[in-house]
């Protein structure tokens, strides 16, 4: 077992094909307002799973730092994140930047989503543009995105 | 990630996406990217290193003020060889009328207890099976293994889902056994070729691939090149 024999496997999948890419200028860092959106299925303990199929988000509140990774692939390290949080999500570094003045502000929310589905016109059409609405309306200008 | 990032943007949200795999974020094109050239499962580089998951996300940030989409190579690597394993002992024999995986995970229970207390929960029992209920999930691989077919083994349910949370109390058991931080994927190493439970898993595996089962309720039980 190898990492870069599980990242082979991955070689088939068709990827996405985007005819343009969106862009959006965002203010300075310094006065922006920054959140995580990781495709992690992390949760909290008190909301539901994620399931095998599944194109839904969870809303995270950056306040807990109770979470539970509900990702279904068995391709991917656990232990970095069972050891820190900040591996996959790093909230934690973003409250350091916030306070030092790097980031103008962290969300109090964040989303998360399931990263291992095959067909992703669920994400593009409807669970994305919703979870991106809905950031929108918390004022959020800035998202990273992260894996795992 | 980087279909999210095409979206987002649309939406007014400026975005950067991490992306683990070279091919796919170079591939997908995101409107700011910045593949990080390491372990899938570590994102952000090391864990309990804070310099250095700080040095990706200022990286990654400064990507922001590129005028056009951007795609970029963070300078650092981590490798995995694969062949670094967990070093922890397990713990011995207790109950001989046990098979021994069932035994190994009953055995394995207050260590499990002290990761929990000390890091909390992400990755161990819980998300179909607690911790309670882990020797006995294990039996029921074992059954598998020895010949019983999957759907009539008591295997407490989707068998990947089981599997991954036997996989998850092991290796935060294991995190509270080690006297280090373990290299990407030596959990998983120690958990699938020196423990019972984790030999039991792949023998199931194996007993279900050869008796001709679909192959997504076998192959999932443990990582694709095994």
């Amino acid at each position: 077992m190898a990492d870069s024999d599980v990242k082979a496997l991955t070689g088939g999948l068709e990827l996405p094909d985007f005819e343009t890419t969106a862009f959006t200028t965002p203010p300075p860092l310094a006065e922006a307002k920054v959140a995580i959106v990781t495709s992690a299925s992390l949760h909290h303990p008190d909301q539901d799973d994620f399931e095998p199929i599944d194109t839904g988000y969870r809303v995270l509140d950056g306040s807990r730092r109770d979470y539970m990774c509900g990702h279904w692939s068995p391709n991917f390290d656990a232990t970095g994140i069972a050891l820190d949080l900040n591996t996959v999500f790093p909230i934690d570094r973003l409250d350091e930047l916030a306070a030092d003045g790097t980031i103008g502000e962290v969300s109090d929310i964040h989303l998360s989503y399931a990263g291992n589905q095959f067909d992703l016109s669920g994400v593009r059409m409807d669970s994305g543009p919703a979870g991106a609405k809905f950031l929108r309306d918390h004022e959020v200008d800035v998202v990273l995105f992260t894996p795992v | 990630m980087s279909t999210l990032a095409h979206v987002f943007e649309e939406a007014g949200i400026a975005t950067v996406a991490l992306g683990s795999i070279g091919a796919h974020i170079q591939g997908t094109a995101p409107p700011r990217g910045l593949w990080c050239d390491f372990p899938l499962g570590r994102p952000l580089g090391k864990p309990n290193d804070a310099d250095f998951q700080h040095r990706v996300l200022a990286h990654a940030f400064g990507l922001l003020t590129s005028p056009e989409p951007v795609v970029e190579k963070f300078a650092e690597s981590i490798d995995d060889d694969g062949t670094a394993t967990m070093s922890c002992e397990l713990p011995p024999r207790h109950d001989p009328s046990l098979h021994p995986a069932v035994d190994e995970a009953n055995g394995l229970r207050q260590a499990y207890d002290r990761a929990v207390a000390k890091l909390g929960n992400r990755t161990g029992a819980g998300r179909v099976v607690a911790a309670d209920d882990i020797g006995a999930a294990v039996q029921s691989f074992v059954r598998v293994a020895e010949g019983t077919p999957w759907k009539e083994a008591g295997i407490p349910g989707i068998p990947a889902r089981v599997a991954q949370d036997i996989r998850g109390y092991y290796e935060t058991a294991a995190l509270a056994l080690a006297e280090h931080a373990p290299a990407p994927w030596a959990g998983a190493r120690w958990f699938f070729t020196s423990t019972e439970a984790g030999r039991t898993i792949m023998a199931a595996r194996k007993a279900m691939a050869d008796a001709g089962e679909k192959q997504p309720i076998w192959f999932f039980l443990a990582p694709g090149d095994m």
